[in-house]
């Protein structure tokens, strides 16, 4: 990464970390909700911007991990932290793992068809079965508690900067396995899978653990969801949550974690804003993913270098993260 | 004997699926574009089969009028939209398409309500055929899997008989050939996208009076006609005729043998054939 | 003649109707390139292909020392020793010419799918791969992204990229096409090199580079081997003569 991008990235830590101070609770929270599916979209970058492997049933994992908090939490109590993550992300986990070995055998555009599928049937179980509330949902009725004395995950602001080190976590730790020699070869396995099986890669099993490490962390985003919200429903599973996903990372741009961040804020904003002007907005969100789709197909985080051409004559795109 | 009456919803179920999936099939094998808004133009066919019905007075003029009016949506989607997504990634065609269909559902939305509906079966079929002293099995749905067989029949005698269909098929192995042997790809791809939307439209208002009109049908029916591709091969009518038959048959007797897991069964289907077959049972490799 | 490393016998391969390799038997020895030569649509891409793991033969055997490795997938091949280029140079365009070789000399370190240790700290895996573009010739051009290399470097990356395999057998399909006479030459003259302690099966058109290559010269057509033998044999063939070489028969040097 350039200098300029870590510096930037710096500053936009500093402000988040900032934020709380001068906010209101209403743009705490919020703020709060949009780092949660910032490390949603991180998880699917992984998958979809360096593996290449577009999936359209990412939220299975999402909601795995959010039902399984919901369900592992005493009714009343709040939830042993230490105990219900790890349940949570094993939940994801496992499901990311059964599902992923039947997914991974399949390419292009079946994969995604696969995915939309059985995430559809991870969708289907929790809506029509009474495991856990069906349709209706289950409440999380009191935060998780971590037991570090003067940490209250029942306070909004002490939450968010939860959420916020999670964020950071998650970003350094992709950070860093896209440079390991897994992440190069799952760059490799996107540009030329057949010629990485040629040099001796077993691409399937590589793209296997990027589906179950994707789905892990979707998972530690689903915990933290319903641990905010304290409501859990089927709709966490839903497909429009996995398209909303995707359509973060176009925003973004792919191939950047940085852009999955920049594309969860400017979708959930625009999400925002456009709700406020309508009940409908689902019509407005429609016509804009259509158009961006049509006009800015490399993204908001091309958006800089794009300008910067206007500029200079030449300019060196600088893809190492 | 209640398994005659099984074994015709399945058939009947399974040939409406296929309609819907053949068209799926078709604008993926020959224009290689995953439309995920094809499941609202089922949608679409049946709101419209519904408010056209009740406008006219009459399903049968509703029927031909809505055939129209979807085929012609379908040209206008084909050149404003479709048309662009043709090099492009299958990322950025589903999420298009993605946005496709929240633009639908909230048109509908706006335009319709939210409300469920019912349709009346036209009088001339809503008899019952007899099958036993006590049994019956409404006409109606016999009408449909007739159609329905009708129409796959028409697809096949055009796809491999007529000229059209061989230029269709020379467009879906071949394109560049096909184009510098001076065929009209432009052109084809519209006529496919527009039979592909009107297909879909018209299953939709068959079926209407049988599965009622609601706001979450296109969804639904996407998800199976997926999983109709996934297990019978993309690009193969033949595959997707028997996928949508086997899935029939799976989910009706799953409901009335597992009504818990009915729901999954389907499901499960699909990821037997991909443990053996990743590619559909007549997809090519 | 040293034992031959690779046996392929009786390989058949058909797609529907189409019979695409009929009963090839051929050998690769070490220090030795055997080269395959052929009109086009005779089989020799998919005879690549079949000896690689690309596909799987209908019929026929292929032994590597003892072992019928015949349907096993091309990672298992490659992990064999035997390595591959590609008639379209296959390589990672958004790379640099150095990582595009450490991601294949990866493929055969140990314990290399690690997640957490950066991929540059290997220096094992980075040692093989600095070797691998010095032997191809691209030493001075590590950095440059692979985009950027013009077709000649690229074919020799592709080279390179099968070289940080260790392999003891190369497949190289067309690596000379589309080259100038001097990047011909250069390759020529790797291919030499590479010849003293690799077993090397060499399709190729370009016929003085054949002649020039071969010890032992295979000629297909329409799937089947019409003549196999040295190079001056099958010069001297007639049905060779008639059926490929024609009037591009270049005299005896």
């Amino acid at each position: 990464m350039t200098r300029r991008g870590v510096l930037a990235l710096l500053v936009a830590a500093a402000l988040l970390a900032l934020f709380p101070l001068t906010a209101e609770r209403f743009y705490l929270q919020l703020v709060t909700k949009i780092m949660i599916l910032s490390i949603f979209a991180l998880s699917l970058d992984l998958l979809v911007g360096y593996a290449g492997l577009v999936s359209l049933g990412h939220a299975a994992y999402f909601g795995v991990a959010a039902y399984a908090l919901a369900l592992a939490a005493p009714t009343d109590d709040p939830a042993n932290f230490w105990l219900t993550l790890p349940i949570a992300l094993a939940a994801s986990a496992l499901t990311a793992l059964v599902i992923g070995t039947l997914v991974v055998r399949t390419t292009g555009v079946y994969f995604i068809m696969v995915t939309l599928a059985f995430a559809q049937m991870v969708y289907f179980f929790f809506h029509d079965t009474r495991i856990a509330g069906g349709s209706d949902g289950i409440y999380v009725n009191a935060r998780p508690n971590t037991f570090v004395p003067g940490f209250d995950l029942t306070n909004d602001t002490h939450f968010y900067y939860m959420v916020l080190a999670l964020l950071v976590g998650v970003y350094a730790l992709l950070a860093r396995i896209i440079r390991s020699p897994f992440g190069r070869a799952l760059q490799g396995i996107k540009v030329n899978e057949r010629r990485m099986r040629a040099l001796g890669f077993a691409t399937r099993r590589y793209k296997l653990a990027a589906f179950v490490l994707a789905g892990t962390i979707a998972g530690l985003a689903g915990y933290l969801a319903a641990a905010k919200e304290g409501y859990v429903n089927p709709e966490l599973l839903a497909w429009h949550q996995s398209g909303s996903a995707l359509m973060m990372l176009i925003l973004g741009g792919m191939g950047t974690l940085v852009g999955a961040i920049a594309g969860s804020f400017a979708y959930l904003l625009l999400q925002e804003w456009f709700s406020g002007l309508t009940k409908h907005w689902q019509l407005l969100m429609g016509a804009f993913i259509i158009g961006a789709v049509l006009l800015l197909p490399q993204g908001l985080a091309s958006l800089p270098a794009r300008l910067a051409r206007r500029r200079s004559v030449d300019v060196v795109e600088d893809n190492d993260d | 004997m209640e398994w005659l009456i099984q074994i015709l919803n399945s058939v009947q179920y399974g040939l409406l699926l296929f309609l819907v999936a053949s068209g799926l099939s078709l604008i993926f094998g020959i224009m290689g574009v995953i439309n995920l808004a094809h499941g609202s133009f089922y949608m679409i066919g049946a709101y419209l089969g519904f408010t056209l019905a009740q406008w006219t007075g009459s399903l049968w003029i509703a029927l031909p009028l809505g055939i129209v009016l979807a085929a012609a949506l379908g040209l206008l989607l084909e050149w404003t939209l479709i048309s662009k997504l043709y090099r492009r990634d299958h990322l950025y065609q589903v999420l298009l398409t993605f946005g496709l269909i929240l633009v639908f559902e909230e048109l509908r939305s706006v335009l319709v309500g939210d409300d469920v509906h019912g349709v009346a079966i036209p009088s001339i079929l809503a008899a019952s055929l007899p099958l036993t002293d006590t049994l019956s099995y409404p006409v109606y749905r016999l009408f449909i899997s007739a159609v329905c067989l009708a129409l796959a029949g028409l697809m096949y005698v055009v796809l491999q008989t007529t000229r059209l269909g061989a230029n269709i098929r020379a467009c879906a192995s071949n394109p560049e050939m096909a184009q510098s042997l001076g065929l009209d790809i432009r052109w084809i791809h519209a006529l496919v996208f527009a039979a592909g939307v009107a297909l879909a439209a018209f299953a939709g208002m068959i079926a209407a009076p049988v599965s009622s009109v609601f706001p979450g049908m296109g969804n639904q029916v996407l998800i199976i006609c997926f999983v109709v591709v996934v297990i019978g091969g993309i690009g193969s009518l033949k595959g997707a005729l028997v996928a949508a038959l086997l899935i029939g048959f799976v989910d009706t007797f799953g409901k009335v043998l597992f009504p818990e897991f009915a729901g999954v069964a389907v499901y499960l289907l699909m990821a037997v054939v991909l443990l053996f077959r990743p590619s559909g049972l007549f997809g090519r490799t | 003649m040293t034992e031959p490393l690779l046996v392929a016998h009786d390989l058949c391969k058909h797609f529907g109707g189409l019979v695409a390799v009929d009963q090839v038997t051929l050998d690769l020895a070490p220090g030795a390139i055997h080269a395959v030569i052929g009109p086009n649509g005779a089989g020799k891409s998919t005879l690549v292909n079949l000896l690689s793991g690309e596909i799987a033969p209908s019929s026929g055997s292929i032994l590597l020392g003892g072992d019928d490795i015949a349907g096993l997938p091309p990672e298992r091949i490659a992990h064999r020793g035997i390595a591959r280029t590609f008639q379209h140079a296959n390589i990672f365009g958004a790379f640099t010419a150095f990582e595009n070789a450490r991601l294949a000399a990866q493929a055969h370190a140990p314990a290399a799918g690690g997640w957490l240790r950066p991929a540059r700290a290997r220096t094992d895996i980075n040692g093989t791969a600095h070797a691998a573009l010095a032997a191809a010739g691209l030493a001075a051009r590590a950095d440059v992204h692979a985009s950027a290399l013009s077709h000649g470097e690229r074919r020799a990356l592709d080279i390179a990229m099968a070289l940080a395999t260790a392999p003891s057998i190369l497949l190289l399909d067309e690596p000379l096409a589309g080259m100038g006479p001097e990047e011909s030459m250069h390759t020529v003259a790797l291919l030499k090199r590479l010849a003293v302690d690799h077993a090397i099966l060499l399709v190729e058109h370009d016929m003085d580079a054949v002649f020039a290559l071969a010890d032992r010269l295979t000629v297909m057509a329409n799937g089947k081997i019409i003549a196999s033998g040295t190079p001056a044999a099958i010069r001297a063939n007639a049905e060779v003569q008639e059926v490929y070489l024609g009037a591009d028969a270049q005299p005896a040097p």
